[in-house]
């Protein structure tokens, strides 16, 4: 009916719909694997829901997906082989750490490069403030000296 | 119905859309005539602001409480009232119900814009006329605009043909004072930042920026820091009691839409005294005050398009979100625009070498800035790699905190030499002198705690060193303040210290107790998850936890499911927790509430699952190391500013503001 209220629902089904999000019947005996699973799952979005990961979902599908990456594991997948297989299937959109291929190469250096920038021109900026002359002692620029003078005649 | 006053109540709603009407007027009004006055030297053209700003804030003031008064009685012929309010619902959420919504907070936008526009014609009688008709003309402005896009695209006062019997309820997830209070906290600070851009704008217009002019601009971000960093924390705690799993920080474009104009703020506030002490840094000064509310309507934007949550949202309803782009684009199109023309007038005058305090605050700003930057980007390129690249693709939290924390590293860094460094040219040997030791001190606590731990992580032992270092300098700092001396002379001193240098302490210190909060937050959280019969006791942290019982409880406008759980500790009863959760049949909607015992070193923290085919109850347990210490080292941060806020170069500085000619009515 109306956006908003569509968005909140949305957010409140997602974020607060009752609390458990690893099952407890879904962790693996071997702790070394369920760690790494758990880290597995922090990286990948959960696609029905707003904003949130697999790790930190309610909802179906991420406990589907929670469970296909233990499955992997448990067949004895490494990482980046879980992470490949998930992506096939639910494409790049899932990654919530995105990848340096292509175009996303300018969302990783965007920040370096402009720091480099800022420094650099801060780094002219200080240098040519280090360098300027005084100004008069009365702390007025030439032009206002000269309005000053100007007032006063008046 | 017809009282026996002889008025009609109903009424009352129709008197509020009314002086909403009237309000818009004046505004449009009162960001024509002063502008004119001061462009012409006419005084009564000027100082007619005054007035109009007092009568725009009472009739707004008047508009919205009427909007208040229909949640109150619970008037179901608005159509608001019906869609946010129930007759169930608690008084606190009635009244917080009212901008629990997207027409009712832009109300209360509209009202904060018009308080800040009313305090600056109260309390700014000793700006120049001139400066003071051109703030109070462009911050009216800015209401007009909002009043145009509530009026014309989001009224609140919409009546119903045909009133229900009883309304659909507030979201049960705002019915919970951490979120009820969360949003005017925010708004007070994106607000606020409007009046750095009317002084900005002021400025530029008059084509002159002087030490009085940072003096005057600085309270108001400051203020606006302070409200923005509550605003933050309250959203930040309430997160982490009431989505169930302690998350204090998620990256949510919503989230980082707050983070962005708090960040700039922050490097306004620097940059303001740079301008109010030495008189440089001028147009950068400027264009943060213009950036740092561009971030905010920016904000505004995000949130009320929808645009970042989904493409399609925004298609849904592209009249709201067109106009916000249309008001953000002429607002910083013309500040932009009018600042490329202007900025080149502003003459710095300062000058000081390449080591002082001066380049130390444009290192912060450059951080602050930068840092800014990333989360901009961030959380944009979803938008941009969709419409320029067509790859739909996230960006989540492993990017932000990739890319966002070597900047606050740096930051913290830099901090403690920076806030020691004399103004104009200073020594870094003789600067580091007295923190030589806590930096020896703050390394050594991290290598210390790197041994000590179970596990390889440098993200503890580093914000422990990092947080000792900015908390012990900021102490340093403070001391060495006072000068020579004896120790009793000296404390004496320190009593009396300008409140501007404790706030700075103060605030710096809460800093750094933050960033070790998150770093022991994330890095030592320990879980455990697990299926409890009742009467079942297991073991989490050193403590035994016995699960004696789940109950159905019914609360006033929801039903509960809570459970019981006794913590014991070397067989000593420590605390009893009840995690709770509930349904709200209303609204038809779930939440859960987590049990926290909260201490000064950790906090316990349990929520309660769904029950098991076996009979027994899913238990989520946590220990989150030092929680508590990153609450309250935000306060100490706003607490910090708010020292700031009261130190004696201001409250001079409104003093005369009262014995000024200008506050007294000349006839």
């Amino acid at each position: 009916m109306n956006w908003l209220r569509a968005c909140l629902i949305g957010l409140a089904v997602s974020l607060a719909s009752p609390a458990l999000a690893v099952q407890p019947d879904e962790i693996l005996d071997d702790p070394a694997l369920e760690s790494r699973a758990r880290d597995i799952s922090a990286g990948l979005r959960c696609l029905v829901c707003r904003n949130e990961s697999i790790d930190e979902s309610n909802a179906e599908l991420a406990r589907d997906m929670r469970l296909l990456v233990r499955e992997r594991l448990v067949e004895g997948d490494s990482d980046a082989e879980v992470l490949a297989f998930i992506v096939e299937r639910y494409g790049e959109y899932v990654l919530l750490r995105p990848t340096t291929e292509g175009a996303n190469m300018l969302l990783w250096i965007a920040a370096p490069v402009l720091f480099l920038i800022a420094l650099l021109s801060a780094g002219l900026y200080l240098r040519q403030r280090a360098n300027a002359p005084e100004p008069a002692k009365d702390g007025l620029s030439p032009e206002e000296e000269a309005r000053l003078r100007e007032l006063l005649k008046e | 119905m017809q009282s026996s006053l002889g008025y009609n109540e109903d009424m009352i709603v129709e008197l509020g859309h009314f002086a909403l009407i009237l309000a818009f007027a004046v505004a449009l009004a009162q960001s024509i005539i002063p502008l004119v006055g001061a462009h012409k030297g006419w005084r009564d053209w000027m100082v007619v602001a005054n007035p109009m700003a007092t009568v725009q804030f009472l009739l707004v003031g008047f508009s919205y409480a009427a909007l208040t008064y229909a949640f109150l009685v619970s008037d179901f012929s608005v159509k608001l009232v019906v869609d946010n309010s129930h007759t169930l619902k608690p008084l606190i959420y009635k009244i917080s119900g009212v901008w629990g919504n997207h027409e009712g907070s832009l109300l209360l936008w509209v009202l904060i814009l018009a308080l800040f526009g009313a305090s600056a014609a109260w309390f700014g009688g000793n700006l120049p006329a001139t400066l003071q008709a051109r703030v109070l003309a462009v911050q009216s402005a800015i209401t007009a605009a909002f009043m145009a896009f509530t009026i014309f695209t989001s009224n609140p006062f919409t009546r119903l043909a045909f009133p229900p019997f009883d309304g659909t309820d507030l979201n049960p997830l705002l019915q919970d004072p951490g979120l009820a209070f969360h949003p005017p906290f925010l708004y007070l600070g994106y607000v606020g930042l409007s009046m750095a851009f009317s002084f900005a704008i002021a400025a530029l217009i008059e084509g002159r920026v002087d030490a009085a002019w940072g003096r005057w601009v600085r309270p108001w971000t400051l203020a606006a820091w302070v409200f923005l960093t509550i605003g933050i924390a309250t959203g930040s705690w309430w997160a982490y009691y009431e989505l169930g799993w302690g998350g204090f920080w998620f990256w949510d474009p919503v989230e980082n839409a707050s983070l962005m104009p708090w960040l700039f703020a922050a490097a306004l506030l620097h940059s303001a005294i740079v301008v109010e002490k030495r008189e440089t840094l001028k147009s950068w000064t400027i264009l943060l005050a213009i950036l740092g509310f561009g971030f905010s309507l920016m904000g505004t934007f995000i949130v009320r398009s929808g645009l970042l949550t989904s493409v399609h949202a925004f298609a849904m309803d592209p009249e709201r979100g067109v106009f916000i782009l249309m008001i953000l684009a002429a607002f910083m199109g013309g500040a932009l625009t009018l600042f490329a023309f202007r900025a080149p007038v502003l003459e710095a005058k300062g000058v000081f070498a390449t080591v002082s305090r001066e380049s130390a605050l444009v290192i912060n700003n450059v951080l602050l800035a930068v840092s800014s930057f990333v989360i901009f980007i961030g959380t944009m390129w979803p938008l941009i790699a969709e419409m320029l690249f067509d790859r739909v693709l996230s960006v989540g939290p492993p990017f932000f905190n990739t890319a966002f924390t070597p900047f606050m590293v740096a930051l913290a860094m830099v901090l403690p030499i920076g806030a020691m460094m004399p103004w104009k040219r200073g020594n870094l040997g003789r600067v580091m002198q007295p923190l030589w030791g806590i930096a020896a001190f703050s390394v050594a606590m991290g290598a210390v705690t790197w041994a000590l731990q179970t596990g390889s992580s440098p993200l503890v032992p580093v914000g422990l060193a990092l947080g000792l270092w900015v908390v012990l300098g900021s102490a340093v700092d403070l001391w060495t303040r006072t000068g020579r001396g004896n120790i009793g002379h000296r404390a004496k001193r320190l009593t009396r210290l300008p409140r501007a240098d404790w706030g700075k302490a103060t605030a710096h210190i809460g800093l750094g107790m933050s960033i070790f909060a998150v770093a022991a937050l994330v890095g030592w959280e320990s879980e455990d998850i697990r299926v409890v019969q009742i009467g079942e006791s297991f073991e989490k942290g050193g403590y035994t936890l016995t699960l004696t019982s789940v109950d159905r409880v019914q609360g006033p406008n929801y039903v509960s499911t809570m459970g019981t759980l006794e913590a014991h500790r070397d067989g000593r009863l420590i605390t009893v927790l009840q995690p709770e959760k509930r349904f709200y049949p209303i609204a038809g909607m779930p939440t859960t509430e987590a049990a926290i015992d909260y201490k000064i070193h950790r906090d316990l923290y349990i929520t309660l699952g769904d029950p098991q085919d076996n009979g027994g109850w899913a238990v989520r347990t946590y220990i989150k190391p030092f929680a508590n210490w990153l609450w309250f080292g935000c306060f100490l941060m706003a607490l910090g500013g708010i020292f700031s806020l009261t130190d004696r170069r201001f409250r001079v500085a409104a003093g005369a503001a009262r014995k000024g000619p200008n506050a007294v009515p000349a006839e």
